[in-house]
């Protein structure tokens, strides 16, 4: 019997697991994804801490001040996309150079998010509920866990099917994928390229605001200076590592996400590390997988949209 | 409104541009200050012009620029060969590391060579850390931008580890900061009563040195081409691996010479913060400056400015250090705007010089 007993507790265990690892990958696979769609269409929008951060702080004020965690989300999209609004206008409209654009809109991102977030710093706020089938909880131990996970983590889980959906199945991401591979092409068959890249940098934005958002209303429900700590740098190589295929994106995220918390619990599991280079870890991480990844060059450059980063001027 | 290519590219616009960009973030600026419910010309004057009243206002700013210009130097190099490193902050930190643990080890010593040790040490930690950057890209093609920047958040999670660790300060009630450097391993100071040392001679020589690098020599001429026309530079032979070696050594070797001069100067410990994110605003001062290391000097002293007005208007007028970020954010997104005027000139009205077909953007 005790034994048994010890077989749930471990299979409860590993649920858990399973849960903070989910938690943790959501907000990378949100952003992620949006980032995809983006560079799909030829953009390269460095720009995704900054615009992770706008979301998150948004999103977190609009929540305390509403009282409504689903206008903090919508206040997280707009934020998110008012962002990528700034990037579109300098790089679509101004024709300024992406790299350094993106950079700016971090930089920029890094420091409105503290000053409008100054107020609001460590504020503890009801984090967002979960909401599927209160009853079940009491079922087992199992769904007592399934149950942490809020509606991002299933919103997360979802959108790399989506856009792969969309992409491969839809007239309109065919010709959004036409943009991206060669956007005079795609002018001379009379598509909008500058309208299609605007709505693919818009979507990116509105996704990292969502990832943003999902950081300080979910996995830790209080605003903190800098929180989402190089996330976006991290979705920027989760998306070079999936080989722009949004299915791969989810497949890295969980690898973070469980790289992240096996950070967090080595100390519990009894390995004694200091918590600063346990907190190395997904950094590290990046960096091989980046490595492992770049280093087969025919194969990124087969997959890399032909037109990423180039900037398509008509006339 | 449309653009029109320019068929040069406007000098006098390229040095409009920043002038324009400073104008409109002060502007920004303004409209910040008055939002939060602050007088914007008061708010304007504290940030600008008041630091500047005095002597040691002025001496702060030396100290400030002192590692915006040794970044943003070698920072402009890098991005003339499409090298783009932006961690920055982190060889900056790394340097600071290896040249503190030099102090620390030497420094009771007291002799003379400790100091050059310290500052090689510094010099040296920057260099591989940008190093291991650009093993990556010239042996495994990954980007030198996620690699930097990665490195950076490893380099300030090592430094908040050691100085809680193996470098902790023994008597200092489990502070998390280091022992402080003994006075031979502290760079002296440029004259008595301020807090500027010999550093600022650095950074001032890696104005004209950067220059000639740059203007003069073949290395220099290579690494505009590799940036500039890589398939030209391939058909040349100017090697880009050469290229992408030398600019991240150079500007992770400046970065690491800022970070070791920090501690060994004004901060004399190492301490888990040791940077208002100078790293990062260098990236701002090396565009503002129009990658040029002349034009990059002016811009450094106007973001030290920045660093200290935003003090400033933190005592005085109760506005949170985070708004010298928005600022400084806000001078980079409109420079990038701005630059639009150097390529292009804007026409207004209807298609007046119809050159090549009438496009839908």
């Amino acid at each position: 019997m005790a034994a048994g007993e010890a077989a749930v507790d471990d299979g409860v265990m590993l649920v858990a697991l399973l849960v903070a690892t989910l938690r943790a990958a959501a907000p990378l696979i949100l952003a992620a994804t949006g980032e995809l769609v983006t560079e799909r269409a030829g953009v390269l929008n460095l720009g995704v801490e900054g615009m992770m951060l706008v979301g998150a702080v948004v999103g977190f004020a609009a929540t305390i001040t509403t009282g409504s965690h689903w206008l903090g989300l919508l206040a997280a999209m707009a934020a998110g996309m008012a962002m990528a609004g700034i990037f579109a206008a300098l790089t679509l409209g101004l024709r300024a150079n992406q790299v350094a654009s993106g950079l700016a809109l971090t930089i920029f991102g890094v420091g409105f998010s503290a000053l409008f977030g100054a107020p609001f710093q460590s504020h503890p706020i009801p984090g967002l509920a979960t909401v599927i089938f209160p009853n079940l909880a009491a079922a087992s131990p199992f769904m007592q866990q399934l149950l942490l996970l809020d509606p991002l983590v299933w919103l997360a889980l979802a959108a790399p099917f989506a856009v792969q959906r969309f992409l491969a199945r839809s007239r309109a991401g065919l010709v959004l994928r036409a943009v991206g591979e060669s956007a005079e092409v795609a002018h001379s068959f009379g598509y909008a390229v500058i309208r299609i890249r605007l709505a693919a940098t818009l979507f990116g934005g509105a996704m990292a605001g969502l990832a943003g958002v999902s950081l300080s209303l979910a996995y830790t429900p209080m605003w903190t200076e800098n929180m989402v700590a190089g996330r976006g740098w991290i979705a920027l190589a989760l998306v070079v590592f999936s080989t722009w295929k949004p299915h791969f994106v989810t497949l890295g995220a969980l690898l973070f996400g469980f790289v992240t918390i096996a950070g967090f619990q080595a100390n519990a599991w009894g390995i004694p590390v200091a918590p600063n280079l346990l907190a190395t870890l997904p950094y590290l991480a990046t960096i091989l997988v980046l490595v492992l990844i770049s280093r087969d060059r025919l194969r990124l450059k087969l997959n890399a949209p032909a037109s990423l980063g180039k900037p398509f001027h008509p006339v | 409104m449309r653009l029109e290519r320019r068929a040069a590219a406007s000098r006098l616009m390229a040095v409009l541009a920043p002038v324009l960009a400073v104008v409109a973030a002060a502007l920004g600026a303004a409209l910040l200050f008055a939002v939060m419910g602050k007088d914007p010309i008061a708010c304007l004057h504290t940030l600008f012009i008041a630091p500047l009243a005095d002597a040691t206002g002025v001496s702060e700013l030396a100290l400030k620029a002192t590692p915006l210009l040794l970044c943003a130097i070698g920072i402009a190099v890098g991005v003339q060969a499409n090298v783009w490193n932006i961690g920055a902050e982190g060889q900056f930190t790394m340097g600071a590391i290896t040249g503190g643990a030099v102090a620390l080890w030497l420094g009771p010593d007291g002799a003379w060579f400790v100091l050059p040790l310290v500052l090689l040490a510094g010099v040296l930690g920057g260099m591989a850390w940008a190093g291991i950057a650009a093993l990556l890209r010239t042996r495994f093609n990954a980007h030198e931008i996620l690699v930097t920047l990665m490195l950076s958040y490893v380099a300030i999670q090592l430094l908040g580890w050691l100085v809680r660790g193996p470098m902790q300060d023994p008597e200092g009630f489990n502070f998390p900061q280091s022992r402080q450097f003994e006075p031979a391993a502290t760079l002296p100071l440029l004259f008595e009563g301020g807090r500027v040392t010999i550093a600022a001679l650095f950074a001032l020589l890696a104005v004209p040195a950067g220059a000639l690098l740059l203007g003069r020599t073949l290395i220099g001429y290579r690494i505009r081409v590799v940036g500039l026309a890589p398939g030209a530079a391939r058909y040349a032979g100017f090697s880009e691996t050469a290229a992408v070696w030398f600019c991240l050594l150079l500007s992770g070797g400046l970065a690491g010479l800022a970070g070791v001069s920090e501690v060994a100067g004004p901060i004399g410990q190492l301490l888990p913060s040791i940077s208002p994110g100078y790293g990062f605003a260098a990236i701002i001062v090396a565009f503002l400056g129009r990658l040029r290391p002349v034009g990059i000097l002016l811009a450094a002293l106007l973001m030290a400015l920045l660093y200290l007005g935003g003090e400033a208007l933190q005592i005085t007028q109760q506005l949170p250090l985070a708004a010298t970020g928005v600022i400084q954010g806000m001078l980079l997104l409109f420079l990038l705007g701005a630059d639009v005027l150097v390529h292009y000139r804007i026409r207004l009205g209807g298609r007046a010089h119809g050159r090549g077909r009438s496009g839908r953007g």
